[in-house]
């Protein structure tokens, strides 16, 4: 113990003369301060702004999806608001995109493609990733683990302005001739492959193609950076089980990453040497085009290895946006609770078992592919287990709320909210791993419910309770709670209202990805329900934009927030809000785990991590002076 | 041809409780099955439903703020950690088990129905190409039968279906069989069907094959056996007729014929 504790203390001084000598000489202009900047905060709340935006046009796209479900036919009967939607739309959309026809405003089935194909994937891509995996990871990580800055402050700068670049490349994709990628954020080789089969969207396809390999670069430079950080970065005293549990969920996703998505960059890669200098990697020799055998290609590609690589990456992908997601809230429960964390090593052990099973389940998209039905027993009973690790969380996440103190934060509401859903969405799920079933709902509605609920239910509940909870920490100032309590319950009751008749559709037989079910007698009496959920969300997206107001409202004049307003006990709280630039005066010394609320014996009901225990200053004065003369 | 049927129209089902009855009627041998292993998922995710969901209402009531009171100090409890890894990993593993034995008899090739005729479907943008063997039993003889989006069956009888996608996949969905499979460009899929009930049914196509996708259906006619037989007889052989694909300029003219 007494080896310990003495060279922590020289430590300490040596650490805060070095933060001192770093960041104390020179002030740095406008734009390397906050354009082309290396510190880790101002990274962090770049990939916010960037991520807000995507998410702005991702939802857009929602709302002309829904559009377009909710009164699918120019024949039945649409409400004159809807008619003045789509008015408003034929002026901003590209004019291919919406006809006006003697019945009505007509929404082109190709940019309807479009609008789905590109909504996945900027949400996906460009808003959920980048949120967690950007904006949460960059922000929290030095400050949680009490280090100064990332290991590499220049690669971080680049991983924004990589993501940025992807960014601004997909949605440029939507001014070349023939629009957006339109094959489905999947992407399914060989409707990706020939432009001839997709109908246009030639440039759009390759940049959506060109977008994500960038992308990919961006998530590789911050995963590097987020695991090198974490492995050698902590201050003394912060070892691995003493961790916050975002920053396990962090750190576990950053090694996803890195493991998934060169696997995606190999497909896009293939995909991109498909489309442009005509090899046949996912091209059979069989393939016919309206009828005559295709010319220029040779054939001898495999449709099924794209699916295999895609969802190879795919599936981690899955888990990439959910582990962080499950962290944070995790984080927000236990603080609210006013309790330690239910069983922080089960936790940890089944954020790791997430992570590695999430490797052995891909095959549960592509039971219906044509695969070897053997290979579908098989990846059936891993996507069995991996809803094993999933539950404990959840029960654990229960267990955290059991005799627990709370106030009604609008945080606390996101992150309660996220646990709510979460459980209709892994649930759900289980009806999809089990493959005789799955064969019925299979590219049905279903899935869209489920994967909403997992996604938006589970990520950007987590991603809203996130921002509610580190914005003071990153601006200073609270975020209103009125404000963020309408936001809440607006979002809680119309999310619901748009995804679980998912569910209703999907085991009625409607297919998902579909322009018109009206086409189908079997579908058309759907109509009604979709309206209802087109409603819920045009109410959804509505409810983004109070939370934007708020957002941008309190970054102005919401109320002061001093250091540690949710008296929490992690790092990020024992310094200014915002933090200044190398974060810690003094290099924080951590004495016990980031949970300790309502210990027994403790004068407050929290406890800072880098609280020093009674008399633990004292003895290593002792201890300093016994050095000293022996 | 047979005139196209339009199905009954659908009404929420009067006994909502029961969760089957949500779905398409049913109309193949294994449709009900499948609806049997999602009827258990089901109560079963209803359960565990009520006791997460219904334990964090309740907690979240129970436990609210009053000043004063202190949370309850505890960092887990292994017991417990335990209880509730192996009782879900128990129910999960026995429902794996359970599908696996409907899974493999409906796609094992081995328990394929030995005395099932075979009938090829190639789709492509946006239709199905239909080919019968005609009455040698074999394809690509000049006694093949060829139809478009019109596929004929025989009640009670089982049939084999070889799908393989022309230009894109596709994928063969009838809800009221419960059978969806993809049909992959040069790489054949099969399934096979015993029809129960004699009705018409919609093909739809499943998986996004492009632009068109929403309209790429074709109807199954589930006829008696004589019926079929005259079918056959009535159709005389002929070379694959190229069928004009649907332009993209169609949504009106679909619109304003629906």
């Amino acid at each position: 113990m007494a080896t310990l504790v003495a060279p922590a203390v020289v430590r300490k001084k040596s650490g805060a003369h070095a933060a001192h000598d770093a960041h104390g000489h020179h002030e740095l202009g406008f734009f390397q301060k906050y354009v082309f900047s290396q510190d880790h905060k101002v990274i962090g709340i770049q990939f916010m702004f960037s991520s807000l935006f995507f998410l702005l046009i991702g939802g857009g796209l929602a709302m002309i999806v829904r559009l377009q479900l909710g009164w699918p036919d120019s024949t039945v009967a649409r409400p004159a608001l809807i008619n003045a939607f789509y008015a408003f739309l034929s002026h901003i959309l590209p004019a291919s995109a919406i006809s006006v026809t003697k019945i009505g405003y007509t929404l082109d089935p190709e940019f309807y493609a479009s609008a789905f194909t590109m909504h996945a994937t900027f949400m996906i891509f460009f808003a959920v990733m980048p949120f967690l995996m950007g904006t949460f990871a960059n922000y929290l990580i030095p400050l949680k683990i009490g280090a100064g800055d990332m290991a590499f402050p220049k690669i971080n700068m680049l991983s924004f302005w990589f993501a940025l670049v992807a960014g601004g490349l997909m949605f440029s994709s939507f001014f070349f001739k023939g629009g957006a990628a339109g094959g489905g954020w999947t992407n399914y080789t060989p409707l990706s492959d020939l432009s001839e089969q997709l109908g246009g969207a030639n440039v759009g396809q390759n940049l959506w193609v060109i977008s994500l390999l960038v992308s990919g670069v961006a998530s590789l430079m911050g995963a590097v950076n987020y695991i090198t950080t974490i492995v050698n970065m902590r201050c003394p005293g912060m070892s691995f089980f003493r961790l916050p549990l975002s920053i396990w969920a962090i750190f576990v996703t950053a090694i996803l990453l890195l493991l998934a998505i060169p696997v995606l960059t190999a497909a896009l890669v293939l995909l991109l040497f498909d489309r442009t200098v005509h090899t046949s990697f996912f091209i059979p020799a069989s393939i016919m085009i309206a009828g005559q055998p295709l010319v220029g290609r040779t054939g001898g590609g495999q449709v099924l290895l794209w699916q295999h690589l895609f969802w190879f990456f795919g599936h981690p992908e899955v888990y990439i946006m959910i582990l962080p997601a499950m962290g944070i809230s995790s984080d927000i429960l236990s603080n609210f609770a006013r309790k330690p964390i239910f069983g922080y090593k089960a936790m940890v052990f089944s954020i790791c078992g997430i992570a590695v099973l999430g490797f052995f389940v891909w095959g549960h998209h592509m039971f219906q592919s044509g695969m070897n039905p053997l290979l579908g027993t098989t990846f059936m009973i891993s996507t069995m287990l991996i809803a094993v690790p999933s539950a404990i969380k959840t029960f654990n996440w229960l267990g955290t709320l059991y005799g627990g103190n709370f106030k009604f934060t609008t945080p606390f509401l996101f992150a309660v909210g996220f646990v709510a859903m979460f459980v209709i969405g892994g649930l759900s799920g289980i009806f999809m791993a089990s493959t005789p079933v799955d064969i019925f709902i299979h590219d049905t509605y279903f899935i869209v419910g489920h994967i909403h609920y997992v996604l938006f239910g589970g990520s950007i509940f987590s991603i809203f309770a996130g921002i509610y909870f580190w914005f003071p920490k990153m601006f200073g100032r609270m975020m209103n709670e009125t404000m963020g309590k309408i936001h809440f319950w607006t979002v809680f009751i119309s999310f619901n209202g748009v995804f679980f008749p998912m569910h209703i559709l999907g085991i009625g037989g409607m297919m998902r990805r579909i322009y018109d079910y009206t086409q189908y007698p079997h579908l058309s009496h759907f109509q009604g329900l979709n309206a209802f959920m087109s409603v819920s969300a045009f109410v959804l997206g509505a409810s983004t934009l109070l939370f934007l107001f708020n957002l941008f409202w309190s970054m102005f004049k919401g109320e002061k927030a001093g250091m540690n307003p949710w008296r929490s006990n992690t790092l990020e709280w024992t310094v200014p809000s915002p933090p200044g630039h190398g974060n810690f005066a003094e290099t924080p010394h951590v004495f016990r785990g980031p949970y300790e609320y309502s210990a027994p014996g403790h004068h407050e009901d929290f406890w800072p991590q880098n609280e020093p225990p009674e008399g633990w200053l004292e003895r290593a004065e002792q201890m300093k002076a016994a050095a000293a003369h022996g | 041809m047979l005139a196209q049927a339009v199905p009954p129209r659908y009404h929420y089902p009067t006994d909502w409780w029961n969760p089957a009855a949500w779905f398409p009627s049913k109309s193949s041998t294994y449709a009900g099955q499948i609806d049997n292993i999602y009827v258990v998922i089901f109560w079963i995710t209803f359960v565990v439903f009520l006791i997460v969901e219904g334990g964090l209402v309740y907690f979240l009531f129970k436990y609210r703020y009053k000043p004063g009171r202190k949370a309850t100090y505890t960092h887990g409890n292994n017991t417990l950690e335990i209880t509730w890894t192996a009782i879900p990993a128990v129910i999960l593993v026995i429902l794996a088990v359970f599908s696996n034995s409907l899974w493999s008899e409906i796609r094992d090739p081995n328990k394929f129905p030995k005395d099932a005729t075979t009938i090829s479907i190639k789709p492509r943008q946006f239709e199905w190409d239909i080919t019968y063997p005609g009455p040698d039993k074999k394809f690509g003889t000049a006694d093949d039968i060829q139809t478009v989006n019109q596929l004929y069956l025989e009640v009670n009888k089982p049939v084999q279906i070889k799908l393989e996608g022309q230009d894109v996949i596709h994928s063969f969905f009838v809800p009221e069989f419960r059978i969806k499979q993809d049909a992959v460009p040069g790489m054949p899929t099969a399934v096979w069907i015993v029809p129960t009930k004699i009705a018409q049914y919609e093909i739809a196509c499943a998986e996004l094959c492009g632009y068109g996708h929403y309209h790429m259906k074709g109807t199954v006619s589930i006829i008696s056996g004589d019926s079929l037989a005259r079918w056959m007889k009535s159709q005389a052989p002929a070379p694959v007729v190229p069928v004009t694909t649907i332009a993209p300029d169609s949504t009106q003219q679909s619109a304003a014929a629906h």
